[in-house]
């Protein structure tokens, strides 16, 4: 059986107007559908840069200079508008603020905002909200205004606006940065459940050990290239991660302090599970 | 004399709908980290504490006065809170403007707010940025703008609402030796965070939310070895700590450090062991 390419990426290449540097030098991969592929990298190594040029900000909203070709779900970003890559791929941005379109008077409104503008029929709007209201545990704050939130709350409102939509692609970007740790965990897993219904998942994550615990590949990345693209164990395991300003799990970062490797695989614990088998004495 | 005393507060921002109920501590010099759900009334805590709000019932005291006694202006003296998101903190077109803000309107004369603004931003490594717009910088810096602002205050109490969002391992190793340049310095730093590695490596005291009401209040040790607790308020000890358990350690360990240290010791002592047999 062939597998359908969700993304795929040629040489990509852009630099924001007015500066110097490439923020996206010569990437190139491709994703595979249902695939749940999470992407690392210290600050300002365009992490965000690359999640806006799956989505077509970039190059439709930040213009600059523009090379390669990005094609997602079949359609290539370059020719497509935002709105009609829209139909195709979501993301949850960094800062939840900015997700928040301020037309909406409650929260409910405001997820059902994007549903509306996709056109879908009441009854299925009405049963998707429902089912992301709860997901996210904002049920009780339906009726409330999404500015009157707390900080979690609205990046919670944030995710649960796009995972309604089901696009064939979710971009998230670090979105459970200020969530509790049940709240982070339940994301994973829907985001998870979701990328085993057929939904493709790129996530970009400060949070290494879920990232390792959940993510099916990991895309490293350095000032703008791509360093690596790999399994969590593999990616992980480099010696040299610490020179891109990454940390591996805390799991690995002991293990490679006291030696302690899988003996098949020559790789270090990346999970708790790992971790706890390669170090009972 | 205390430098935060917490009575019997509640509060709500809407007609008897109270989202903080009954909550008293009070805070000495050193480090507490506020922890709990989304929700849990964490923020709103910590507005109390500057003065941005007012209990509806009880009283907030710092350094003995009464919140309702005073202005928020005075208290900006002694209380420096760095908010959540730093688009709401600030308001400046150049970093350094915005960095001797603080400091100007406690009145401080310019050559010192400039001093004590220019000497923040070289702790938060973004001294070469002192005359870009904030707006221009990516979020990661903008939080450290929005640390620096506070930092060149130098207040008795500092207060970060999430310091750690959006930073990656440098700046997180750059948070969290500021937690620690400031207790070294005498300060009380409270910080609210949901990353519990960072609570378990840098922070002494533990005050744990849930809905509204005051859960545990103790020291990391015996906060984080309550995992039932925690569960329950939504809440995980620290990866290593879940490690410790996993492996049915008889010690809680809060840091890498103090694990690898117990581990090393153990595997020696078994390998002599073993060699015997
Ligand atoms: N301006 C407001 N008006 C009405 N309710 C509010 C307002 N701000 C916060 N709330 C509510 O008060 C409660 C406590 O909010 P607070 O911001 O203190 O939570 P928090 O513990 O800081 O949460 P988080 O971890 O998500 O930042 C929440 O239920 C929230 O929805
Ligand atoms: N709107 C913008 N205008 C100009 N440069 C930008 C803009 N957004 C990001 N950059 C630059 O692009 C590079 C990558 O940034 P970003 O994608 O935000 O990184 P990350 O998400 O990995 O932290 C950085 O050098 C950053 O300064
Ligand atoms: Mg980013
Ligand atoms: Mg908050």
């Amino acid at each position: 059986m062939v597998v359908k390419k969700t993304i795929v990426v040629e040489n990509l290449k852009y630099r924001y107007p007015n500066t110097s540097k490439l923020a996206l030098d010569s990437i190139s991969f491709s994703v595979d559908e249902g695939q749940f592929v999470g992407i690392v990298g210290k600050n300002l190594a365009g992490k965000s840069t690359l999640c806006e040029a799956l989505v077509g900000l970039v190059p439709h909203f930040y213009k600059g200079a523009y090379g390669g070709k990005v094609v997602v779900d079949g359609v290539e970003v370059l020719n497509s508008s935002i709105g009609e890559m829209a139909r195709h791929i979501g993301i949850v941005f960094q800062n939840p603020f900015t997700q928040i379109t301020a037309a909406k008077l409650t929260v409910y409104e405001e997820i059902a905002f994007g549903l509306e503008n996709l056109g879908m029929d009441r009854v299925e709007m009405v049963k998707r909200i429902d089912y992301v209201l709860d997901l996210l545990g904002l049920y009780d704050f339906k009726d409330r205004n999404p500015f009157e939130l707390s900080g979690g709350q609205m990046q919670r409102l944030a995710i649960a606006g796009i995972i309604a939509m089901k696009p064939t692609v979710i971009v998230l970007d670090e979105p459970t940065s200020q969530l509790d740790p049940q709240g982070s965990e339940e994301v994973f897993k829907a985001v998870q459940r979701l990328s085993k219904e057929g939904v493709t998942i790129v996530m970009v994550e400060q949070k290494m050990e879920k990232i390792a615990q959940y993510a099916d590949k990991v895309m490293l990345i350095s000032e703008g290239k791509m360093i690596d693209f790999d399994s969590p164990q593999k990616l992980f395991s480099r010696e040299d991660l610490e020179n891109f300003g990454v940390e591996p799990p805390v799991f690995t970062t002991i293990a490679k302090k006291l030696n302690v490797k899988d003996e098949t695989t020559g790789l270090y614990p990346v999970t708790i599970d790992e971790a706890r088998r390669l170090f009972s004495l | 004399m205390n430098l935060v005393d917490v009575k019997n507060v509640s509060f709500a921002y809407s007609e008897n709908n109270f989202v903080l109920q009954n909550i008293s501590f009070s805070l000495q010099k050193g480090s507490v980290a506020i922890i709990g759900q989304n929700g849990s009334g964490k923020t709103t805590l910590v507005k109390l504490l500057k003065g941005l709000l007012k209990p509806k019932v009880g009283d907030v005291f710092i350094k003995g006065i009464n919140t309702k006694d005073t202005t928020a202006a005075k208290l900006a003296k002694t209380v420096g809170l760095v908010f959540q998101n730093p688009n709401d903190q600030i308001f400046k077109n150049k970093v350094l403007d915005e960095v001797m803000f603080g400091p100007l309107n406690i009145g401080q004369s310019v050559d010192e707010a400039r001093e004590n603004a220019l000497r923040a931003l070289e702790i938060v490594s973004l001294t070469e940025k002192s005359q870009e717009n904030p707006y221009d910088l990516s979020l990661s810096e903008r939080k450290l703008i929005s640390i620096a602002s506070i930092l060149s205050m130098n207040t008795d109490i500092v207060i970060f609402d999430e310091p750690t969002i959006a930073q990656d391992c440098w700046g997180k190793t750059r948070v969290k030796d500021i937690v620690r340049l400031l207790v070294s310095a005498g300060k009380l730093v409270i910080t609210i965070t949901h990353d519990m590695d960072f609570v378990g490596e840098c922070f002494e005291r533990v005050i744990v939310l849930n809905k509204g009401k005051l859960l545990l209040d103790g020291s990391a040790k015996d906060v984080f070895s309550q995992e039932d607790v925690l569960s329950a308020a939504y809440l995980e000890p620290p990866y290593i700590t879940q490690l410790c358990h996993q492996l049915h350690y008889d010690e809680v360990f809060l840091s890498p450090e103090s694990f690898i240290s117990y581990y090393e010791s153990h595997r020696q002592k078994k390998e002599t062991n073993d060699a015997k047999h």
